[in-house]
């Protein structure tokens, strides 16, 4: 098991070591395209929006998956505009029971002020969970377990998730309708063709869909649409004492980083240099090789 | 040349203003995508931190050779077969713009994942190793660059240390794969001598190469453009679904080309309804003003009500889709059985989701094979051209004209199947006028509203025989006349002598009186009027479809007066015949009638006088909004 240090996080790129040739190319010549109606983010929300609405089309039992966390409050704003201002399914929050109190305080406040049809479920204890994973990996399956438990109870055949493909390399692989098996597995050899935003949503009884509107999101994205529409988020996020959480999990499984932002400007600021990865504070992505993989693989997000 | 630079040039805070182009790398599987994405990335110091030092562990660990390409493969199960099995997608900035660079698979085993890919590409680079040279997959892939639609293509030619950096191996390379994209209709835009291995022709020209005047893969990937939303053409928006959370009812949907506003003129296709946008909803602000372009996600409200559905598409008057029921389509095929003449399959185009049936194929072949051999049966990984008859109407655009509304993909037992471009449609059959532009009355349903006090509306009276349907539509046509109503009564046999005249009282010529009486009521409706239907509407399925017809102006009223009663009345003498023997198919004796569970009302006649029945159905009708009490200027509010 190797954590990274999070005193490594130095703003140091590689590029400033390169010897910078006498040449710097203009890459955009001069009026090459008229400027786009639609900014990048326009282009993210409107994407976001349309796949939100599919998967109400087409599912019969959808519940939106809230960890609290920067990506999913971004998904609840976006399923808000995609169905004008109110959220039609509930928001499901698998509560592990171990997140931070400004997380459980976050939740109290918004599920009202949002007017979510908030669903809380409690996970499974440690004892219930596959004993030859990794202790941190262990810790974090106990959500896949309360997960199952609350898929069984509703009956949801559709969960949407905040995952984002540039987060960790297997999610990279997602699909943004990726079907899981009975078990709440994911067969990664396996997985139907999708293009042209046409998404596969046949369910087999009693096997569930897993839906992504921001797979195609990165963590700046994410930080330059919660500013620009205003989105409340969590104070753990900023920087308290020279660290803040970049990713937020389980306490006892996740750490802060060395950072000096403390507004969203200057976390847009710090990512513009960053070479550390964004789970990096995320025990469980680095105890060996493949945990994680095991862990999506049985139906982790 | 250091051509891509690290982010410390950008002038403002990433992910907010700068363009974005996804390029995607094909070709045959071990030609060197994965080394050539890791090599990119490297030399353009996107790397994390860490990243080449742990998988340079892992490779000592394994006992194997550092490779570019582990940089990619970070699933395991990929480590252990040295081949990518999906999609990757790994992001690094330019000076100008973000590059999001998707590793497609190669081996033709995962040609599903390599069309997931690269159907989300703005352009791509097709990697072709010198020693092999150009393989069956090379062509396939350049095949499917053609049918996913993207033309930006540039040729790649990797391993030149392999082949000694000859200029003369690499020309006969170029002129081959040159020949056969120009051939697709797909010019690339470079062709580049490289080695991904060492660096050569990536980012830098190096003397090993100098004999090559060209760009290198840094600035050919910068020369790629983002694809740009449709907005020049015509406005198409398939309706993805409608919305009535509150008091609005918010048609909601993606505007794949063109653009709209509120005020504009829109027909409804395929069934060619018109209606004029009123507002333009959004959350939190709303309505808005001013135009809104293709790629936006939005929600309309319509100045009327009439039935629209998800799979419609909404176009603008005198440049709508073509309504038909055929379609010819060239198509690429990933399913393991192959797809044959007579096949029943799901067709998805846009939002819309209709069964067919394949009535011809031609032109199968192999795209990875020199010679073509034609077969009658789409095999799995081959393409051909294929023609569809579809189960209902919808609106389609050939491809060529535009590319969203003219692609459509196919599913087999709920999963996709295969995909392609719409190459022609034809109205077929049917013969409906490819360019219907149905006209619009010079009144608008406020205006008559405001003179009838009444809404226009579908009174549909449904029951047995003799339950006393017709004796009630009379009486409400004229106690609606009487207060100054347009009520025009619809008998069912009346029109059966006259419109309905074809049909007999099978089941499917009875559902096509339903349909008809549904659709001339709802005209009528439409116009402001009350269209009084009675009919015996035995089907739950047909009367369903005509509320679908009506939508909002639809009352159903249930004439539920008991079978012995009816029987015993007998007005036109049918149950006197059918006890005889000598009417078939007459519904009343039996258990062929359905009675509806939702009707807005239910009235027995048996135990009310008619003029409590109509007091009955005009209560309903002011309640829910058909009947006005007192005399407003709805118009004022337009």
């Amino acid at each position: 098991m190797h954590l990274l240090n999070p005193d490594s996080a130095k703003d140091r790129l590689r590029g400033a070591d390169r010897k910078s040739g006498a040449t710097v190319e203009q890459i955009f010549a001069d009026g090459r395209l008229p400027p786009p109606s639609m900014d990048h983010l326009d282009e993210l929300e409107a994407q976001s929006i349309y796949i939100l609405r599919e998967a109400f089309a087409r599912l019969k039992k959808l519940a939106l998956l809230w960890s609290l966390g920067k990506d999913s409050n971004v998904m609840i704003w976006l399923a808000r505009k995609a169905f004008f201002g109110r959220v039609p399914f509930p928001a499901l929050h698998v509560d592990t029971g171990k997140k931070f109190p400004e997380m459980y305080a976050f939740r109290d406040r918004f599920g009202k002020e949002w007017d979510l049809d908030l669903k809380v479920e409690p996970c499974p204890s440690i004892d219930a969970v596959d004993p030859t994973l990794p202790p941190a990996a262990r810790s974090a399956a106990r959500k896949t377990e309360g997960l199952k438990w609350a898929l069984t109870k509703y009956g949801f055949d559709g969960l949407i998730a905040g995952i984002r493909r540039d987060e960790e390399a297997t999610r990279a692989k997602e699909r943004v309708f990726s079907p899981r098996g009975l078990e709440g597995g994911w067969d990664v050899r396996d997985q139907p063709p999708e293009f042209w935003d046409q998404f596969n949503a046949s369910v087999p009884q009693g096997a569930h869909l897993r839906v992504h509107p921001i797979l195609h999101w990165t963590e700046a994205d994410i930080w330059a649409y919660t500013k620009r529409e205003n989105i409340p988020i969590i104070p753990l996020y900023l920087s308290k004492d020279g660290k803040r959480y970049r990713s937020l999990g389980d306490q006892d499984i996740t750490n802060p980083v060395a950072s000096t932002a403390s507004s969203i400007d200057e976390i847009l600021a710090e990512l513009d240099g960053t070479k550390v990865p964004e789970r990096a504070g995320r025990a469980l992505d680095h105890e060996t090789e493949d945990a994680f993989e095991r862990l999506r693989v049985a139906g982790y997000l | 040349m250091n051509m891509i630079l690290p982010a410390s040039v950008s002038a403002t805070p990433n992910g907010t203003t700068r363009p974005q182009v996804r390029i995607v790398i094909v070709g045959h599987v071990d030609h060197g995508k994965s080394t050539l994405v890791g090599r990119l990335l490297h030399e353009t110091g996107s790397l994390p931190e860490g990243k080449l030092e742990m998988l340079q562990a892992v490779s000592a660990r394994r006992g194997m050779p550092f490779e570019w390409s582990f940089l990619l493969d970070a699933l395991q199960t990929e480590r252990d077969q040295g081949i990518t099995i999906d999609t990757t997608q790994i992001r690094f900035r330019t000076r100008s713009r973000d590059v999001v660079l998707i590793d497609a698979p190669g081996h033709a085993e995962f040609l599903r994942n390599m069309i997931t890919g690269a159907s989300q590409a703005d352009g791509a680079v097709l990697i072709i190793d010198a020693l092999e040279g150009v393989r069956d997959q090379t062509r396939r892939h350049g095949y499917l660059l053609h049918l996913l639609g993207i033309k930006q293509v540039a040729i790649v030619v990797n391993k030149m240390d392999r082949v000694d950096f000859s200029a003369d191996r690499f020309k006969e390379i170029s002129d081959e794969i040159s020949a056969h994209l120009i051939g697709l209709g797909v010019t690339p835009s470079a062709v580049i001598p490289i080695s991904a291995r060492d660096g050569d022709g990536v980012a830098e020209q190096t003397p090993r190469i100098g004999w090559y005047q060209g760009p290198t893969v840094v600035k050919a990937l910068d020369a790629l453009e983002p694809a740009r939303p449709l907005e020049q053409l015509a406005l198409r928006l398939p309706v993805q679904a409608i919305y009535k959370f509150d008091d609005r009812r918010i048609v909601a949907g993606r505007i794949e080309s063109g653009h709209l506003s509120a005020g504009d003129e829109i027909v409804i296709m395929p069934a060619g309804k018109i209606a004029k946008i009123k507002t333009v909803e959004s959350w939190p602000v709303t309505p808005l003003n001013g135009s809104h372009g293709a790629g936006r996600s939005v929600g309309i409200t319509l100045d009327r009500e009439l039935f629209i559905e998800r799979g419609d598409v909404i176009a603008h008057a005198g440049a709508t889709p073509r309504d038909t029921r055929r379609i010819r389509a060239r198509i690429f095929w990933l399913h393991d059985k192959p797809l044959s003449k007579g096949d029943q399959i799901l067709i998805r185009l846009g939002t819309r989701e209709t069964r067919a049936s394949v009535v011809a194929i031609e032109k199968a072949v192999d795209p990875g094979e020199l010679s073509n051999e034609e077969t009658t049966a789409i095999a799995r990984n081959h393409v051909g051209e294929i023609d569809i008859s579809l189960a209902q109407p919808i609106a389609a655009d050939p491809y060529q004209e535009n590319s969203r509304t003219g692609r459509l993909v196919i599913e087999v037992n709920g999963r996709i199947a295969g995909g392609g471009l719409v190459l022609s449609v034809d109205a077929g059959q049917r013969a409906v006028p490819i360019d219907i532009v149905p006209v619009e009355s010079a009144l608008r349903p406020e205006e008559r509203s405001a003179r009838y006090r009444h809404n226009g509306a579908v009174i549909w009276l449904t029951g047995l025989p003799g339950s006393g349907k017709s004796t009630l539509a009379r009486a409400l046509e004229r106690r609606l006349f009487s207060r100054g109503g347009s009520p025009i009564l619809l008998d069912g046999d009346t029109l059966r002598a006259g419109l309905n005249g074809d049909l007999g009282f099978s089941a499917q010529d009875r559902t096509e009186n339903i349909r008809r009486l549904a659709e001339v009521a709802t005209h009528l409706a439409r116009n402001g009027h009350i269209a009084v239907v009675a009919a015996v509407s035995p089907s739950a399925d047909d009367r369903a479809a005509a509320r679908r017809i009506a939508d909002a102006s639809f009352r159903e009223i249930y004439v539920a007066t008991p079978a012995e009663v009816c029987e015993s009345r007998d007005p036109k003498g049918h149950y006197a015949k059918a006890r005889a023997g000598t009417l078939q198919a007459f519904t009343g004796i039996g258990s062929d009638y359905q009675p509806p569970v939702q009707a807005e009302l239910r009235i027995d006649t048996s135990a009310r006088s008619v003029s409590d029945a109509t007091d009955d159905i005009e209560r309903m009708l002011a309640e829910t909004g058909i009947l006005f009490d007192e005399l407003v200027d709805l118009a004022a509010n337009i």
